[in-house]
């Protein structure tokens, strides 16, 4: 091969490459085009979802009464909010706020507890049994999961007016039993059919009595299982306003989302709820924070 | 073995107490529905109920109005869900975890007030409170519920797949029609329900969002359980019969699809 040949030969390629780069920089520029866009429809969204939540914790640090009425920056809300005294128009804050959040945190605590305990106990049960009775009470477990609030509240109500039972706190904590509990059945289940199941019998060879088997070795592999299904059943006892409508009767007894839908009703709206749900907020989007640099922590440990 | 079949026995007990529970708390209310739509104050059986509502004119009106509002949110939101779970599960984001998590987050915020908010921003921005702020309303509320379930299973899926596509020929056009959406039908169908489901039902948030101007089927329900006193129930259970049917048949819709494919709901 001659050298001009060779120079030739290297040239062609040097200009098929450099096409090659060409062709490659206008993909990743296009690629990073795509990128951008997509996020920025991303952002977007985000914008016009967040946009209400922004409006509530901007309009917490003044203290018109009516919502979207801007009368300069203080913490004047915060401070009735804590105080239950509005010094301003010496007055009190409205009384029932406190007792709304009073028992929508209660009725979100026991009803979690108790569809915890239900659900573990019905989903260990569940897993033992013969797969048609399995099938029968899963789907009984899934009517509560599809119905709308209103049906599940209206059925409810129509159950406590036939059996002739009062309204009241028992039976909006009945209520919200049943649309957790199928919750919990399902993060528990998970957690069953990935277990082991010579474990549990291994401890009872092992001379550990049924009761020391369940709390050592069952307990522990069940436990992310109940606990998410607890927290699944806090938040939604929480958010619940539809069936607890129904249920709570008209003995004055109410939840903060009955108590802003009464209150929304009026025409007004209690104008301390703006810094509590700020407060609420911020409370949570903290805590996903940190549990997410928590989860990234270890993951990073993992991968040495 | 004798003895490990006897221990599994006596564990089945174990839910025992959940079945009762559920006989109690949801199969017989739900029988009591029937029960009050076909009888009479009295006690007495009757299709009345019924024939009252095909017979009232505003009532049927208001059901197909709903479902009308129901459908077109639920399009609204997949045209507007999927491209943002589609972007999402495709891109490479550092932590794709808090992407999902920020379109989540809002629903910690009790939903009655962050509609109160909603009607607030269109006062502020002189919009009319009607129809189009229904449905900015309901599709604001229920996005995510279209978002989570198509994201889930666009993330669950072989990646391979793709690529294999790409191998044999494919543009990206056909990748994404033959394969990328083929695949996701789980995760919209899940999503059609969890969008279409709470808004055909709903009542609280249209008589927010529109100052009681629109009437939806489900505040019908309630106007009859809350206002009309006794003489109501029945015809307010024969209503609430009519809004189970409807949810069956949507929910059965799900189902038949999620039949083996990995279902892509919230849990």
């Amino acid at each position: 091969m001659s050298l001009l040949e060779t120079m030739q030969n290297a040239k062609c390629k040097m200009q098929v490459e450099s096409a090659a780069q060409q062709e490659a920089r206008r993909r990743s520029r296009e690629l990073a085009a795509k990128r951008v866009a997509g996020q920025a429809y991303l952002w977007l969204l985000l914008v016009v979802l967040y946009a209400p939540i922004l409006l509530i914790f901007i309009f917490s640090f003044t203290q018109s009464k009516v919502f979207g009425n801007w009368t300069g920056f203080t913490f004047h809300l915060y401070e009735n909010l804590f105080t239950g005294y509005d010094s301003t128009a010496q007055v009190r804050v409205d009384p029932n706020l406190y007792r709304a959040i009073f028992y929508t945190v209660l009725i979100a605590i026991g009803a979690a507890c108790i569809a915890t305990l239900l659900g573990t106990l019905a989903a260990i049960g569940l897993y033992n049994m013969r797969s048609r009775a399995r099938k029968g009470i899963t789907f009984l477990n899934s009517i509560p999961m599809i119905n709308p609030d209103i049906l599940t509240g209206i059925s409810l109500f129509l159950l406590f007016v036939f059996l002739g039972i009062s309204r009241g706190f028992v039976t909006v904590l009945i209520a919200h039993v049943v649309f957790c509990t199928p919750y919990v059945v399902l993060s528990v289940m998970p957690r069953l059919t990935q277990m082991n199941p010579n474990l549990y019998e291994a401890a009872l060879d092992l001379g550990a009595t049924p009761a020391q088997a369940l709390r050592k070795v069952m307990l522990p592999e069940l436990r992310p299982g109940m606990i998410s299904g607890f927290i699944l059943a806090l938040t939604l006892s929480i958010d619940d306003f539809g069936v607890t409508f129904f249920t709570k009767g008209s003995n004055g007894l109410e939840t903060l989302s009955t108590f802003i839908y009464a209150d929304a009703r009026k025409g007004g709206l209690t104008p301390e709820l703006r810094p509590l749900f700020s407060l609420i907020f911020l409370t949570i989007l903290v805590l996903l924070i940190i549990m997410n640099i928590r989860t990234n922590k270890q993951q990073k440990k993992l991968q040495k | 073995m004798k003895k490990l079949t006897e221990l599994a026995s006596a564990r089945r007990t174990w839910a025992w107490p959940y079945v009762l529970f559920l006989v109690l708390f949801v199969v017989l209310p739900l029988l009591l529905i029937f029960y009050y739509a076909f009888t009479t104050p009295q006690g007495d059986f009757t299709i009345y109920n019924f024939v009252k509502f095909f017979h009232t004119s505003e009532a049927v009106n208001t059901l197909v109005y709903s479902m009308a509002i129901a459908f077109i949110t639920t399009v609204i939101c997949l045209l507007l869900g999927y491209p943002a779970a589609y972007i999402m599960a495709m891109a490479e984001f550092k932590t794709p975890q808090v992407m999902a998590l920020l379109f989540i987050l809002p629903m910690w915020i009790n939903f009655l007030l962050r509609t109160i908010a909603t009607v607030e921003l269109f006062n502020m921005f002189g919009l009319p409170l009607g129809e189009g702020a229904l449905l900015f309303g309901m599709c604001y509320d229920y996005l995510p519920f279209m978002i989570y379930p198509i994201y889930n299973t666009l993330q669950k899926m072989d990646r391979s797949l793709i690529e294999a596509a790409q191998d044999l020929g494919a543009n990206k056009a056909n990748v994404f029609t033959k394969v990328i959406l083929p695949l996701s039908v789980p995760g919209i169908y899940s999503g059609i329900v969890m969008v279409f489901m709470p808004t055909v039902s709903t009542f609280a948030i249209a008589e927010l969002l529109t100052h009681n101007k629109i009437t939806l089927f489900g505040s019908l329900i309630q106007r009859s359980f809350g206002e009309g006193g006794i003489a109501m129930w029945n015809y307010g259970a024969a209503l609430s019969l009519i809004m189970l049917v409807i949810i069956a048949a949507t929910s059965f819709f799900d189902q038949e699809r999620d039949h083996d494919t990995q279902k892509g709901g919230l849990l």
